[in-house]
This record gives structure tokens, sequence and C-alpha cells, in this order.
């Protein structure tokens, strides 16, 4: 059976071609002004955090920066004290929860047996999906009593070492920047540690290999070698999870304490500025307002940039990989 | 350097296939002065030749020669990628088809192309092959039913499938899926079809039978297929071209290339000299 | 001495093993006991006026507002996010894909799925929420579709990711086949591509459900809440996570109850999405390949 080539009309074929590449044409705006969105997102939320802050960003600027009065009546504001808030938690989730994340990440690819291994990083990373309200809830009705209760001892011991024991004066009620920055540490976890979980994987297993052909053990492994090759994305891992805990609004806003001041002890209640942001909005009026949120922009603005570099550094071994 | 034998010398009686007239049939296919770059790097170097129409000419070459990047230059699916150039000329009928003025989906709808690894659409058999024809032509539902018929006749699969037209096509063997391939190129009535290696992902047995409908489809297509399987090169075209390095060494009928190739470099590759 | 050398370093190695063996239990300890929490404190608070009964009542109601108030509100997000994140997650893989426009976009992607939620709020309510009171002389003001477009930008990274990963993982032969047979690129990424990525693209929008369903503050001044039942966008709207807040806030133990009943729905409903969510793709994956 044999067919004669088909000519459909030359004239209809032009056209459809061209109206093919018209609608290609069409398309990859519609693609491309759905992918810009995303920049706008990001400049949208700066430009009117900044927009909506400005009266007191530029009205009282520095004033605004540095002082740590927080008086709604007077129409005084200085972002200080939230700023210290946000800050202090951070570094104390920070300092508790890299070593954990460390650790997991180390068992996760090194030590555990096979079958263990899928399992448990599912739970881990069951963590990072439980919605932070319950972290509120859990860390306020459960965890600030058990704070409460150990929060003496801690007085007794550590509060009796020299320098450090100033962090640990404090009426044990629990609630303050010390059990705060511990239910940061427990939310920011699991994305810490699948970051260098993941990063720990990449390393290649001939590596590996020759130095433990060598003699060493699993943990010099590891220590040589895992962590210097994967020392920027390491670190790109930490600074995602500062990211996630300074704009941390729900987890610490039960257990802070809502309390403006500054103070040296951690078992004190301080407040951060995405929990005073949310505490004061909806009854705040005129300046009030416009400082929450201008606190606002900060936080978007710092949180922006340590983001930045935390993809900057995850960036740099994607591309030693070839990626 | 280049050789351009095609016109010169009509073929010798023991290959002459069923539809060729007695002097050498017209250049369905004619490329001039060829170039082509990626990015920096040249891949291809001053390519002349003529490939008959309704003949297979096959183009072979050790990995890396260009045989698949000229292949790819007669449907400009090159151009989908940003840093690759084609320069000269590659006429079809006559008409330049690398000239941006030429439209590039008229262009596809005229030289189909089989790929090496099988891409079945994630769509049910009937579907892959009625969804390039609905782009192309209005037809009722009974013409589609009929054309898809007539595709995967022509291709040898209609008795395999016809019981299970609406499963996925996912669902067929690797011989079939490729199979369903060409089904797909040819029910869009092509004038040229080409063949990018369609053979080298199947069993020996999948490829007997695509090679045999090779056969059979020269009757009505212009066929240009690359291998780097030189056996098969010899059992299915009536021309074959040896490229090496960019360059094409040498093109003439196929009896010739592999018992009395004018060239040394061709001689070597067929003798295994190299490659 | 050589074997005391020998003997520090595999106590180093035995104690590094201990201690990261302990890291992992820790994590689990924290992950069991805040379900737990939970599950017990939630199961003694669920009853049916649970989803019969409004917050208007208290302590002597439920949450049937608060739910119905989330599943609008969520489904407006998702109907919000889901196009302009499954299309802008093309653009990136198969427009964009090596591109420095492309890697831009996606780095900022990434940023805006960490950026704190909170600010995304205000980012609504700023352009929102104050708009549509001056326009309309303060009668419609907070409102769930405000909280809707908040929770739309929460989602949107997470649909634009997956995405466009899912789409590089289709072999480029399959378009070039497709563009082989003179079909237009536009109906190769429609009719082909998305079809070939639907199970990684439809796990994208789960995870974002999964993601924007469980988020209180961006809700707080675009919604704010009702204690009214309310079918209609353009009111204040109330939601789980938000009468969890309220909730938890007020001093009365019942009410405390009813936040744990309404965080035990909550959160099955986002682990049980997320969980199916990863399962699927990984079977579907793993069939693929």
């Amino acid at each position: 059976m044999s067919s004669i080539p088909a000519t459909v009309e030359p004239v209809a074929a032009d056209q459809r071609s061209r109206r093919d590449a018209r609608h290609d044409a069409w398309f990859r705006r519609l693609l491309k002004a759905c992918a810009l969105l995303v920049l706008a997102a990001l400049l949208g939320a700066a430009l009117s955090t900044l927009w909506g802050g400005r009266e007191v960003l530029f009205g009282q600027g520095l004033h605004f920066l540095t002082s740590t009065e927080w008086n709604p009546v007077a129409d005084d504001y200085g972002a200080w004290a939230p700023i210290f808030g946000t800050l202090v938690t951070s570094v104390i989730a920070l300092v508790l929860a890299v070593p954990l994340s460390f650790g997991i990440a180390l068992f996760l690819t090194e030590i555990a047996p096979t079958w263990m291994r899928g399992p448990v990083a599912t739970a881990i990373e069951l963590l990072a999906s439980i919605p932070s309200i319950i972290y509120g809830m859990w860390g306020l009705f459960v965890f600030v009593p058990f704070m409460a209760r150990i929060e003496p001892a801690l007085s007794e011991t550590l509060g009796r070492i020299p320098l450090v024991g100033q962090l640990f004066q404090g009426p044990p009620i629990g609630l303050g920047l010390l059990t705060a920055g511990i239910v940061l540490a427990v939310m920011i976890l699991p994305f810490i540690s699948s970051v260098m979980r993941e990063v720990f994987q990449t390393v290649p297993n001939r590596l590996k290999e020759s130095s433990y052909a060598l003699g060493s053990t699993t943990w010099e492994v590891v220590w040589d070698i895992v962590l210097p090759y994967t020392r920027s994305a390491v670190i790109g891992g930490i600074f995602l999870g500062l990211g996630r805990a300074l704009g941390e609004t729900m987890a610490v806003t039960f257990v802070l304490g809502n309390a403006y001041n500054i103070t040296s002890s951690l078992l004190m209640p301080g407040t951060s500025i995405s929990s005073s942001i949310a505490n004061e909005f909806n009854e705040a009026v005129g300046t009030h307002r416009s400082a929450l949120i201008a606190l606002g922009f900060l936080l978007f603005v710092v949180t922006f940039v340590v983001l930045l570099i935390s993809r900057l550094m995850l960036r740099q071994l994607a591309r030693r990989e070839g990626a | 350097m280049t050789e351009d034998t095609a016109l010169r010398n009509p073929p010798p009686a023991s290959v002459q296939t069923v539809a060729s007239a007695t002097v050498s049939p017209p250049a369905k296919l004619a490329v001039r002065n060829l170039e082509f770059l990626y990015g920096d790097s040249q891949a291809l170097k001053n390519i002349s030749m003529d490939l008959p129409e309704k003949q297979v000419s096959a183009i072979i070459g050790p990995s890396g020669c260009g045989k698949s990047t000229l292949l790819r230059v007669f449907n400009r699916i090159y151009a989908i990628y940003p840093n690759q150039r084609a320069i000269g000329e590659v006429l079809l009928d006559g008409e330049n088809i690398l000239d941006t003025g030429y439209p590039v989906h008229k262009l596809r709808s005229k030289i189909g192309m089989v790929f090496q690894k099988p891409v079945p659409f994630p769509m049910t058999i009937f579907e892959n092959i009625a969804w390039g024809i609905r782009h192309h032509e209005k037809l009722s539902k009974a013409d589609m039913e009929g054309r898809v018929e007539q595709a995967l006749r022509r291709a040898a699969l209609w008795d395999e499938v016809k019981d299970k037209l609406k499963r996925n096509a996912l669902g067929l063997s690797g011989g079939q899926q490729q199979r369903l391939c060409i089904a797909r190129s040819i029910a869009l009535k092509p004038e040229v079809l080409l063949l990018d290696e369609p053979t080298s992902a199947l069993d020996p047995i999948a490829t007997g039978r695509i090679e045999q409908l090779i056969e059979e489809l020269k009757r009505d297509y212009t066929i240009v297929i690359v291998t780097h399987n030189m056996q098969q090169a010899a059992r299915v075209s009536d021309r074959t071209a040896f490229m090496y390095l960019g360059e094409l060494v040498e093109f003439d009928e196929t009896e010739k290339i592999f018992t009395k190739p004018a060239k040394r470099q061709t001689e070597d590759y067929i003798s295994g000299r190299f490659g | 001495m050589a074997a005391d050398v020998y003997m520090r370093r595999r106590v180093v190695n035995v104690a590094a093993m201990l201690l990261s063996g302990l890291a992992a239990a820790v994590g689990l300890v924290f992950l069991i006991w805040i379900l737990w929490i939970t599950v017990k404190n939630g199961l003694g608070a669920l009853h049916l006026e649970l989803f019969t009964k409004i917050t208007a009542y208290a302590d002597q109601g439920g949450l049937a507002n608060a739910i119905v108030g989330s599943l609008i509100m969520d489904m407006i997000a998702l109907a919000i996010c889901a196009p302009i994140g499954v299309l802008a997650g093309t653009f990136l893989a198969e427009y964009a894909n090596r591109t420095k426009l492309g890697a831009t976009i996606r780095f900022l992607n990434d940023i805006l799925l960490s950026a704190p939620s909170i600010v995304l709020g205000l980012f609504v309510y700023v352009i929102v929420v104050l708009p549509m009171s001056k326009l309309t002389q303060g009668a419609v003001s907070f409102s769930g579709l405000a909280g809707a477009i908040a929770l739309a930008l929460i989602g949107l990274p997470v649909i634009v990711r997956t995405t466009d990963e899912m789409l590089q993982l289709v072999p480029g032969t399959l378009r070039e086949a497709a563009l082989s047979l003179g079909i237009p690129q536009w109906k190769l990424t429609t009719q082909v591509l998305m079809r070939a990525a639907v199970s990684g693209i439809v796990t994208g929008v789960l995870l974002a459900l999964a993601r924007l369903a469980g988020e209180t503050a961006p809700l707080l001044f675009t919604a704010f809440g009702n204690n009214f039942m309310v079918v209609n966008p353009l009111d204040k709207t109330a939601s789980i996570p938000v009468a969890i807040y309220q909730y938890t806030n007020d001093p009365n133990p019942a009410l405390h109850a009813i936040a744990w009943a309404g965080a035990l729905l909550i959160t099955l409903f986002v682990l049980l999405l997320s969980l199916s969510a990863r399962w699927y793709l990984h079977r579907h994956k793993v069939i693929h390949d």
C-alpha cells in the first residue's frame, strides 16, 4: 500500500506555522509573567513594609533602632528590645540545634543500619511538617511548666559559675528567652539536619574509602574528610536554620513572656520582633501600627540577608558537584 | 575533502530499487557547504551531499564524527538549544530549510524523525498517533481512525495493538514502542524520514523487524539513517556516507563503499582498523 | 605509646558514635513528646459539637466556623497559587533552564520559601486590606480573600520548586520527539510534558497545601478571625490556626481543651497530607526509573 505524500495546501501550512509561532510567544509571555511574580512577591514584601513603617522609620530613624523604650501611650517606640529578643532566642536555638543536627546527620549517614535510616529520617522531617502553632501550644502548656521545674536547678548549678552564671539568674516561671530558644531549636532541627544529611551524602565514596583504607575511624573520616569537603554547604544549612529561627512567630509568642526589656539573664521574659507584631497589631492604631510594620521591615531585611548568604553557600557546593 | 559522486554515475543494476528510474534519482535533500557549531567548537566542516529521493542513505562513522549532528540539522531540531548554529544551505526540493523564513513547523511536517530511545508520549496508543495528526489536519472521527490504522499498518504494528488502542503506550515493549514512534512520524505523511540509531536500544529480533520495515518504507519515503552498526548500514541502505571528525569523507553506493571504497580512511574504518 | 594513641582514637570514635545516636534520640524524643501531647489532649476534647457549634459560644461551642473558614481560605489559596506556581515552575524548567534569569528566580524563590510568614501577612495587609478598606469606606477590610492571598504566597514557592524539579526530570528526547512532529512548544508543554510530570506536580500542590493549612501568623491581620460562620470570602473569616491562637491566649482552660482538639485536627491533616504526598511521589519515581 503506497501513499502519495500528502500536500496540505502550502498556504494553510504557512498560516498554521505563523499561528503556532504566535501562540508560542504568548505562552512564553504568560509563563514569564508568573515566574516574575516570585520576584514581585519578595520586592513587594520589602517595599510594602517599608512604606507601612515609613512614619517611624524615617520619622524617628536612629532613635527607633537604638531605643529600648516601647511606650504606645507616648508613641515612643524603640526596636532594640524586640531585636534583642529575636537575636538571643535565635542564637540559643542555633547553639543547641547545630550540634544536634550534626549528630543526627552523622547518625543517619554513617552509623545507623540501612534499614533504620529511612524511617528515622522521615520521622525527623515530620518535625518540620508540624505547624508552628502546635509548637507554641506544646511550648506553653507542657514545656513551660517543665522548664519552671528545672529552672531553679539551673540557677543553683549553672547560675553559680562566675561570668556564665549571670545568664541563669531569674524568676523560675518557665517563660523566657531560654525556653523560647529551646522550642525554636527543636523547630529548626529538621531543616539543618536534612541539609547536612543531603550534603554529607554527596561526598564521593572513594574519598571516604581511601581514608578508611588508611585505618581512619568513622569519626576521623567525618571530621577530616566529610566536613571539610562540605564546609560551605554546612554553613549554608546553618544559616538556613538561622533564617527560619529569626522569622518564627507562633513557636515563641506564647513562651517568651512578652516583656520589653533587655536583660542579661536567659531566664527572664522578653519579646521578639514577630511576637510583638503578632500580639499587638490588631489593637494598634496609627503610629503604633506603623512601628510594628517598621519592625516587620527590619525582620524582613535581616532574614533576607541571612537566607541570601545561606543560598550562596549552598550553591558553592552544588557548583563543585558540577550541578 | 568531500566527494560528490551521486549525480555523475548511475547506480549499477544490482542495487537498483523497485521505484528508481534508470537515471539517477533526483536529490530530495541537497546539502551545500554546511557548517555546524556547538558554541565555539566546530562539529561539521563544509559538508556537501545530495540525498536521493525514495532511497535509504546511511551515515556511518566513529563516535563523535558528527553524524547525529548532521541528521539533526535536517529538521532543525538543534535550534531549540541556544548555543548551536548551522551555516550553509540545506535544500528540500530546492528550498533552503535553514532559512529563517522557512517555517519550522511546516518543515517538521515534511521531515520526520525517530530517535534512538523510543519515546512514546504519556497517552494511549491511539492518541500517540492522532495527537500529531490533529495538530496539522482537521479530520472526522472516521478519517482519523483510518489514518491511525494506516500508520500502524505501515509500521507493522497494527496486528499487535489493534485490540489495545486505548491502552497506555508505555505498556508496550521496547521494539513495539519504537515502531509506534515510527508510525507516529509517518502518520503525518512526511516526505523524508530521519532515523537516528533507531535500533541501538533494541534486541536483535526487534532490530530485524525494523530493518524489514525500512526496506518497505523506502518505497514511499526518502530515508536517512544514522547508525554506528556498519553491518546494519550494509543491510538496509542504498547509499552510505562515511564521516570522520566532522567531515564527509566519502558518499557513494553502499555496495561500493563496503567493497571498493575510494578513500583510504573509509577502507580503514570498514575493515575495523579504527573506530 | 602507639597502643595509647590507638586506644584514644577508638575512644573518641566510640564517644562520637554514642553522641550522634543520642542526638538522633533527642530529636525523636521531642517529636514523640509533641505528637503524644497533641493526640492525648486533642482526643480528650474531640466530640461531635466541635464540628457543629461555632466559636461564638466559647467553651460551650465548637470550631465549626473555623473549620469551614479554613477550608474556604485554603481552597482559594490553592486556586491562586497552584496555577501560578505551576506556570512559573514550567517557565524555569522549559524556557529559562540554564539562563541567568532562571538561576536568579530559582534563588529568590528559595528565599521566599523560608521568608518569615508574618512579614508576608503584613505585605498583604498593606496591599490588600488597607486599599480595600479605603475603597469600600471600611465596609470591607479584613477578609477571607486577603487571608487566602497571604496563604497563597506561602504555598507558591513550594509549587514553583516542585514543578521545576519534576519537569527537569522529564527526558529531553520526549521534547524533541514532539517538536519533530511539528507540534508547537506550548502544546508540547501543556499536553505532553505536564502530563508526564503530573504526579510530581500534584505532589507539590499537596505539600503546599500541607504547609499553608497550618499557618497562623499571616492570617492574623488579613482574615482576622470571626466568631460566626461565614461563606463570603469578603468577610472576616475564622480559621483553625487563628482560633487555636486566640483560645491559647485566653485564660479559660475549657477553651484550651478546644484548642487542643483543633490542634489535633490540623496536625493530623497536615501530617497525613505530607506523608502521603511523599509516599506517592516515591512510588511514582520508582516506577518511572
